[in-house]
């Protein structure tokens, strides 16, 4: 375990994290394709996993870099079920525009 | 007289409840009474059930004997009775802190009279219609009710109680609904089912309230606990307050439903759509008697109220005078004797109210017989001509062979009916006559003078439907029920069988000699003794004041009067009706518009139709399109509608884009964020 991090390299890690965050919700909310959504959603989801590392190394405690792994091992097993998801989706209307599925509606 | 029940306390009554149930003097046993009829209903109700076999002599058999049984145990009970009282608990029913009503029975001479006549008349209707009503799918149907109606009529007349006796009373008009609905495929049926029902249900009203009343004010509903309570203010001389005063009027109301009184008389003759044997017993002999019987058994209550006894008479008398007009008019047998019922009721409520317990009484038991053998009489005639009872369609039955003993049956039965000395009727109609002349009151001796019409009118009546139907050239046309050959030559009469001759036969005697127990006059007699020796007792004002000059007392002129009456209006009948017939229909034409009238029975169904049902009805239509329909309707499809409408307002968000919905939690998420950095 390495020396805490100090209040100055967190606040880069959490901008990074804020910035990694900011970037994956404004390709969500302005992109169609599944495939790219579905990345900006993973973007998402790694900012919180670095801000959460970050906090983790910052109090000097090891259980955020444990549950990094638990995170990324989640994330890849959602990954696939999201990818496959994807290719079903595809495979009804041979096309990944997300528009295409708007008629699920109230 | 109330020394046996003299040490009825309430306490006494409840600490010794336990020892009370276990044999107690006379008629410890009378609970047979209405055990037997009920095994009888159970094992009838069950034999109606089986899906084959609804239809088996063994139904009637076991009614008879049920019935029979209970009648060989009322004998007993009355022989062993004698002038004393009883009283035996059956089980503990109703008991909370301050009401007491067990499943007890109240035995006097009048309970044990009573009893004789329901079991009695219902053994011989059961006997009668084990022959009537073989071929009716409803068979043991038939025999499971007339049962439950003896059950509910046992207990009505032997209760100690006015709850238990309202729940025999309750009891008897169930099964007189079920029994006039029970050809429950013809719509006369069920309409006359219901109304027997509904119009009972106004009197029944009346009871229930007076009922209340009487626990209010007394603090029980036991008989002899009210009766003491009476005998107290009496022997004290405490006045007696309105409220008491009242509960007379409300006892009256129900009386006056169940035993077919005006107003509430109109359920009567629809009551005949009934098979034969039912009206025979249930509408002439014993339910519509309950009434009569209500009266009679409270009637130191009813002493209570100046104005009771007296409305009770003028009730009676008008429904007797008004009732005989319509039965005068009629052609239809069978409502010619229900009008003859009603108005032979009002005979005996014009007895209790001028203070002829007896007489009332006595006339409730005679008329049993002569009215039983009258209705049975007219359902032999009904059965044997295919539902033919319209009396101007049979001519001659005397002459038909197979239909002697019907008609001297019926004969005898016409003469007690008619008053004709030395049979029932007369002995009993003699006693109310005469005490409406003797006993002060409103307008009484108007009473008897209205009464002797009546009893002429009845004669009338009587032989009109006799000379009719029995006497004169032979001439048939066979009723409705005849699905055969359509040409009337080919219809031969259907003669009764044993059953029914014997039990003519035997009611035929009680009409003759019934009358014979009353020998004697109000305190003499066999019956007046029992009548005296119940809670009935009056001695009556008759013994005051009259000289025994034969004139200036009624009870000796008015057997005389009446015979005569009773005797012209036969006189009057045999001419029109037998020797002229055709001087009836110019008789008829002369009076056209008053027989017309009458022939509509004055038209009280139209004005009842037209005051009270119409009126209901535009106000249950108005109810119902105000009340439920844009009411109640109304808040029902409001609060449908605002789910609905809340719906409609954000259903729009919900559109189907991915996008939106990221952007919907996103803007979520930094509200969330906002509000915590705001709140931090």
């Amino acid at each position: 375990m390495t020396a805490p991090l100090s209040m100055l390299a967190l606040n880069h890690y959490l901008l990074v994290s804020g910035v990694l965050f900011v970037i994956g919700l404004i390709g969500f909310l302005t992109r169609r394709n599944l495939i790219i959504m579905f990345l900006c959603t993973e973007l998402m989801f790694q900012a919180a996993a670095i801000a959460m590392i970050a906090f983790g190394a910052y109090y000097g405690n090891a259980q955020g870099q444990v549950f990094l792994i638990f995170i990324l091992t989640i994330a890849a097993a959602e990954a696939a079920l999201a990818l496959a998801l994807v290719v079903a989706l595809y495979r009804r209307r041979s096309t990944l525009d997300a528009e295409s599925w708007s008629e699920l509606q109230g | 007289m109330m020394n046996l029940l003299a040490q009825f306390d309430l306490n006494q009554v409840l600490s010794l409840a336990s020892e009370e149930t276990a044999t107690r003097g006379i008629g410890s046993w009378a609970g047979w009474i209405p055990l037997f009829p009920l095994i009888a209903a159970i094992a009838c109700g069950v034999l109606a059930y089986r899906p084959s076999g609804a239809k088996t002599k063994r139904a009637g058999v076991i009614c008879i004997a049920g019935l029979g049984f209970a009648f060989v145990v009322s004998v007993i009970l009355a022989l062993n009775i004698g002038h004393g009282q009883g009283h035996v608990t059956l089980f503990e029913w109703i008991r909370t802190d301050h009401l007491k009503a067990d499943f007890a029975f109240f035995l006097d001479p009048l309970t044990s009279i009573m009893l004789i006549v329901v079991t009695g008349i219902g053994t011989l209707v059961a006997v009668y219609a084990s022959e009537y009503m073989w071929g009716d799918r409803g068979y043991a149907r038939f025999f499971a009710f007339v049962s439950l109606f003896i059950v509910a009529m046992t207990c009505l007349v032997l209760a100690d109680n006015l709850i238990l006796m309202y729940l025999g009373w309750e009891g008897v008009g169930l099964c007189s609904y079920l029994l006039i609905g029970f050809y429950y495929e013809k719509p006369a049926a069920v309409a006359a089912a219901k109304k027997a029902f509904i119009v009972n249900r106004i009197g029944d009203l009346g009871f229930a309230l007076g009922i209340m009343l009487t626990y209010l004010q007394f603090g029980s509903v036991e008989f002899a606990v009210i009766f003491k309570q009476i005998e107290a203010w009496q022997a004290s001389g405490t006045e007696i307050s309105i409220a008491i005063q009242t509960i007379p009027f409300l006892l009256m109301l129900g009386a006056f439903g169940k035993s077919a009184q005006l107003p509430l008389y109109v359920w009567l003759p629809d009551a005949m759509e009934g098979p034969t044997p039912v009206s025979a017993l249930i509408h002439a002999a014993t339910m519509v008697t309950a009434g009569v019987y209500l009266i009679a058994r409270m009637l130191p209550l009813f002493l209570l109220s100046p104005y009771a006894l007296p409305t009770v008479a003028w009730v009676g008398c008008i429904t007797a005078l008004f009732s005989a007009t319509i039965g005068m008019a009629q052609y239809d047998i069978k409502r010619i004797f229900a009008y003859s019922t009603v108005s032979q009721l009002g005979y005996m409520f014009m007895g209790l109210g001028v203070l002829s317990s007896v007489g009332g009484t006595f006339h409730l038991f005679t008329h049993a017989f002569f009215k039983a053998a009258l209705f049975l009489g007219s359902g032999a005639v009904m059965h044997g001509f295919a539902g033919q009872l319209d009396l101007r369609k049979l001519s001659g039955l005397w002459h038909v062979p197979g239909w002697q003993i019907v008609t001297a049956s019926m004969f005898v039965a016409c003469l007690a009916l008619a008053g004709f000395p030395l049979t029932a009727g007369f002995f009993s109609k003699d006693m109310i006559l005469a005490q409406a002349f003797v006993t002060p009151g409103p307008g009484f001796e108007w009473l008897g003078w209205i009464g002797l019409i009546t009893a002429g009118m009845t004669a009338y009546y009587t032989f009109r439907v006799f000379f009719r139907v029995f006497m004169g050239p032979v001439s048939f046309k066979p009723g409705d029920d005849h699905h055969g050959v359509h040409d009337d030559h080919h219809f031969h009469p259907h003669a009764p069988g044993p059953a029914i001759n014997f039990v003519l036969i035997v009611l035929g005697l009680g009409a003759i000699f019934a009358g014979w127990l009353g020998v004697g006059g109000e305190s003499h007699g066999w019956f007046g003794g029992m009548v005296h020796a119940s809670s009935a007792n009056y001695e009556a004002a008759h013994e005051a004041a009259h000289e025994t000059g034969f004139f200036s007392n009624p009870h000796q002129w008015m057997m005389l009067a009446s015979s005569i009456i009773g005797i012209v209006g036969i006189g009057i009948a045999a001419y029109l009706h037998l020797l002229n017939r055709p001087a009836a229909e110019r008789w008829r034409q002369a009076i056209l518009p008053v027989a017309r009238l009458a022939e509509h029975k004055w038209c009280v169904d139209e004005g009842y139709d037209l005051l009270i049902r119409r009126p209901l009805r535009a106000v249950g239509h108005i109810c119902y399109s105000l009340g439920d329909t844009l009411i109640i309707n109304g808040l029902v499809a409001l609060a449908g509608w605002i789910p609905r409408l809340i719906g409609a307002a954000v259903r729009p968000l919900q559109n189907g884009r991915l996008q939106g919905y990221g952007l919907g939690m996103a803007g979520g998420a930094a509200m969330l964020l906002i509000i915590v950095w705001w709140m931090l």
